[in-house]
């Protein structure tokens, strides 16, 4: 049962091995375009120094982050993009830093936004400092990025992250030599401990004062790494053509960037001189004529020779034995049994959550009400009407995010931390590839169990916008907890557990279905999955209750006021008297099509501010909580299964139109009322001969 | 014996038997409607010609030179299948009989421009796995811009290559070539799967998922599909 041996794994390589004209290639320093980036350096110094964190994804930026600024964060978005950034102020001896937290990239090419944004950010905003984290026990993957920020000719500092992991992986980095190779400081550091925050703290000064005194200038930063000859000498050569044109690049990661065909920056140069495209062109062909390979290609495997070469030289490595990620996967992704702890992870993790949130929340309302009028106040000034809806809605967020969402999120962040959601996206990627997504698309979909809001959110992680499109589509057919109080307070407390259960599954089938119709009649392209594997690890409380927090503060800010706003305009609404009406003019929808009592009609108004408001409402109607006695249970089923799908929440539909505009919204919004009531329907006509 | 004629009777057995099993003289008897005794004398001049190791009594089993005539045969047959479902627009019920009758008389260079115009699709409609073709690049990116006229310098001895979920868990392998969607080559590439790069297939993730790799030190996952496309050199244990 035990694993295998990893690549490299017990392959030791001591220092002597070291290819001899490696060390020569690196640390010269050739300064020659040092010039042009200080105009735009001096408009900064007043603002304050700005540093910014760059690597990998799950190296440990955050937790570098979070060191280094404490309490003081802004959390948002990258302008105009949908890439989350994150910002904060780090103080040392009077001095004020900005630092900010470049997401998890691999590479500078142009396979995702997130790539694009670190790159414009560095490049063209040029920080003072970047600061580039890296996995210490992942070095040669880790350095090829680093090359690239070399390339970038960003002023730099390595922050040998985790090295407790690389000692425990029998590997032992040569930290001199590393900084020697590089031309950077490079300091160790376990983040999570704060071990090395001082030192990086210090180096970071020491590095901008260095920089605001020209005369020592970038002597270690400008280290050159040199390629094979016959990519370096058309690199040379043209960037040697590139000097006459004005670019904000620096001009040598430009000629790489035009020799791997990198489309952004050969439109960006097209459009100022269109023989220097033609001429990297053929430059590239002569290289892929060469080597049998594309450009782009050829000049990864380059870096990735040097990033090699330097690892091999600084690093050296034990044997390892089979670790205990080996022992765990054996059973997380076996055929049987990996099925089976999905289940009871995810299964389990549902439960709980709606055994322990009916608790909690009945205890909540218990403190509340004194305070909280279910009855809502329909006559009266219209400021009091208005009050008491907001408050209503206010109170309704409370005992719904607090005892649902809120233990649902934390968990869950636990066993997203542990490593083991990765293996429940490997698991069902397969599953996910007939509805155009793949097995990330998971994360989204669990979190909609939670609040779709988030989880519509969390549809970023997808990478191409068809693919985010369609997992957010799904997600809104997820039930969230609003929904599932309605399905538990009807279906489960009047019918059986059974058929609210059944509601679920039908749920899960109608999402497959609709997937793989979305993937079929929406377009664009989808990419496979392409993921790494992390080990298993202890989560920390820290990094849980952080991402908790992200993902439940869109609550704040989007659900609680569209439950607050949206609940004092309709009980303005109702108290106008305006609400009857309604319920005539669906009556053909809700009595005749649906077979549900005409008050249902307000119901499912309401129901588009907050889902469980229709349970609620419910028992403000008709004068009792005992539902059995004025809905047939095919009434309650059907009410149940057309609240589960018939509209996203306003909540949603705001987080929808942010994301994807207004058009696609409607679009999803109007489906799902038209289908929901459809099934409703057909629903109620063959659930009849059963109940 | 007629071309036509060997490549039936190669493909049939790789059919029955697949890359290193036996097919029973009866078997290939059957499917290709031919007496057994006609059958065994086939496998005879076959086996003359070094391209199956006939064992009486028990049947055929294809060698390295077989193997090669029939991956390049089914290559030709799945890129013919594509080609009439998605271009010509033949019901995919019927492509298997034309490409059946198709495959003998097209040349490796209709062959291969096929795959160019279809751009180098990796499975038949009915999902099964078209090989690579022989020539000595890494990404056909470069087939594509290469407008064919390459062919004759680049193509070269038959490399040995078998897409990386053809490998067993804990094999090893090194990266020969990445076939696909542009973007996803760069990714992989980024990711340290450059050409001549060794991988260790980690292991198989149940109902044809993804599979888990290690390079560079890291582990990945990767859909199955696009291990589909990376094609390794496999390295035999010592
Ligand atoms: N053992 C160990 N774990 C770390 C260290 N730094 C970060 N981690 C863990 O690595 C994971 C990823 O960290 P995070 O800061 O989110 O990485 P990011 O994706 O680069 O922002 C988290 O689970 C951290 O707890 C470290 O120095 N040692
Ligand atoms: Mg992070």
């Amino acid at each position: 049962m035990s694993g295998c041996m990893g690549c490299g794994a017990g392959r030791s390589c001591n220092k002597s091995q070291k290819l001899q004209s490696s060390n020569s290639q690196f640390g010269k320093s050739q300064s020659n375009d040092g010039s042009d980036r200080k105009s735009c350096q001096d408009c900064k110094k007043n603002a304050g120094m700005v540093v910014a964190l760059a690597g990998n994804a799950n190296v440990g930026k955050s937790a570098v982050f979070n060191q280094l600024t404490g309490v003081d964060q802004i959390l948002g978005n990258w302008p105009g993009k949908t890439v989350e950034r994150a910002e904060g102020i780090l103080q040392y001896k009077g001095r004020k830093i900005r630092v900010i937290d470049l997401p998890g990239i691999y590479s500078f090419s142009t396979y995702s936004l997130e790539e694009l944004v670190s790159r414009d950010f560095i490049a063209l905003e040029k920080p003072d400092i970047v600061v580039n984290v890296v996995d210490a026990s992942a070095l040669e993957r880790n350095l090829f990025f680093t090359l690239q920020l070399l390339e970038l000719e960003a002023p730099l500092i390595l922050a040998l992250n985790q090295v407790d992991l690389m000692e425990k992986r029998g590997i032992h980095v040569d930290v001199e030599m590393l900084a020697k190779t590089l031309g950077v400081p490079v300091v160790p550091m376990v983040a999570i401990k704060g071990k090395g925050v001082l030192e990086l703290t210090e180096e970071i000064v020491k590095l901008a004062g260095r920089r605001s005194a020209p005369s020592q200038t970038e002597s270690g930063i400008k280290s050159r790494l040199k390629y094979g000859k016959e990519v370096e000498e058309r690199i040379e050569k043209l960037a040697r053509l590139l000097d006459g044109i004005k670019i904000d690049y620096p001009r040598r990661w430009v000629a790489i960037k035009l020799l791997e065909k990198d489309e952004e920056i050969t439109k960006l140069v097209a459009g100022m001189d269109g023989s220097l495209v033609s001429a990297a062109s053929d430059l590239a062909k002569e290289l892929e004529e060469m080597h049998g390979e594309s450009s782009n290609v050829i000049i990864s495997a380059e870096r990735y020779h040097v990033a090699e070469e330097i690892a091999r030289n600084a690093q050296s490595i034990g044997v390892e034995g089979v670790s205990l990620t080996d022992r765990l996967d054996a059973i997380a992704l076996h055929p049987v049994l990996g099925y089976l702890s999905i289940l009871a992870v995810i299964g389990g993790l549902l439960v709980w959550t709606f055994v322990i949130g009916a608790k909690i929340s009945e205890l909540l309302v218990e403190v509340l009400r004194p305070i909280e009028q279910l009855e809502p106040v329909v006559s009266g000034p219209l400021g009091d009407i208005l009050w008491n809806g907001a408050f209503a809605g206010l109170v309704a967020g409370l005992t719904l995010v607090i005892p649902y969402v809120l233990p649902f999120y934390i968990i869950l962040a636990f066993i997203e931390d542990s490593g083991y959601l990765t293996r429940i996206s490997v698991m069902l990627d397969q599953g996910m590839h007939s509805m155009g997504l793949h097995g990330k698309a998971i994360i989204p979909l669990i979190l909609g169990y939670g609040c779709n809001v988030p989880a519509c959110f969390a549809c970023r992680i997808m990478e191409t916008p068809k693919q985010k499109l369609l997992a957010a589509f799904l997600v809104t057919m997820v039930p969230c907890t609003a929904r599932t109080v309605v399905i538990l307070g009807l279906v489960a407390a009047f019918v059986n557990i059974w058929w609210a259960m059944a509601l679920y599954v039908f749920d899960i089938l109608l999402i497959i279905l609709l997937g793989r119709i979305a993937f079929k009649a929406v377009p664009g392209d989808s990419v496979g999955l392409i993921m790494e594997m992390p080990k298993y690890h202890v989560p920390s409380a820290k990094v849980v209750l952080k991402q908790t927090w992200a993902r439940t503060k869109s609550l704040l800010w989007v659900v609680f006021p569209a439950y607050i706003i949206g609940s004092a305009a309709l009980q303005a609404v109702y108290a106008a008297g305006w609400l009857n009406p309604v319920n005539d003019l669906l009556s053909p929808i809700t009595v005749a099509w649906l077979g549900l009592p005409s008050a249902v009609g307000i119901l499912l108004i309401f129901g588009l501010v907050r889902k469980e408001l229709t349970i609620l409402m419910l028992a403000v109607i008709f004068q009792t909580t005992n539902f059995a006695a004025v809905l047939s249970p095919v009434q309650l089923i059907v009410l149940a299964l057309v609240t589960m799908i018939y509209i996203p929440c306003l909540a949603v539909i705001l987080c929808l139109a942010k994301e994807f505009g207004w058009k696609k919204t409607a679009a999803i919004t109007v489906f799902e009322v038209v289908f929901a009531i459809l099934l409703g329907g057909i629903a109620s006509r063959l659930l009849m001969p059963f109940l | 014996m007629p071309k036509e004629q060997i490549e039936e009777y190669i493909e049939a057995i790789y059919d029955i038997a697949g890359k290193n099993g036996l097919a029973k003289t009866t078997e290939v008897a059957k499917r290709l409607h031919n007496a057994p005794a006609s059958v065994t004398e086939v496998f005879g001049s076959l086996a003359e010609s070094g391209l199956v190791r006939y064992e009486p009594y028990k049947g055929a089993a294809l060698t390295d030179a077989g193997e090669e005539v029939a991956l390049k045969i089914k290559r030709k047959h799945r890129l013919l299948e594509v080609f009439l479902s998605d271009i010509l627009g033949i019901d995919p019920e019927k492509v298997h009989e034309e490409a059946c009758r198709m495959e003998h008389s097209i040349s490796d260079e209709v062959g291969d421009a096929m795959c160019r115009m279809l751009n180098a699709p990796a499975r038949c409609p009915c999902g099964k796995l078209i090989s690579p073709c022989e020539k000595e690049i890494a990404t056909c990116n470069e087939c594509r811009t290469a407008d064919g006229s390459t062919d004759s310098d680049k193509s070269a001895a038959p490399r040995k290559v078998v897409p990386l979920t053809d490998l067993r868990p804990c094999q090893k392998g090194t990266i020969a070539l990445l076939r696909g969607d542009k973007k996803v080559i760069q990714r992989l590439s980024d990711l340290g799967l450059t050409p001549g790069t060794e991988v260790v297939l980690m292991r198989k993730t149940p109902m044809g998922g993804p599979i888990e790799l290690c390079v560079r030190r890291t582990n990945l996952a990767v859909g199955h599909e696009i291990a589909d496309n990376i094609f390794v050199k496999a390295v035999l244990e010592a």
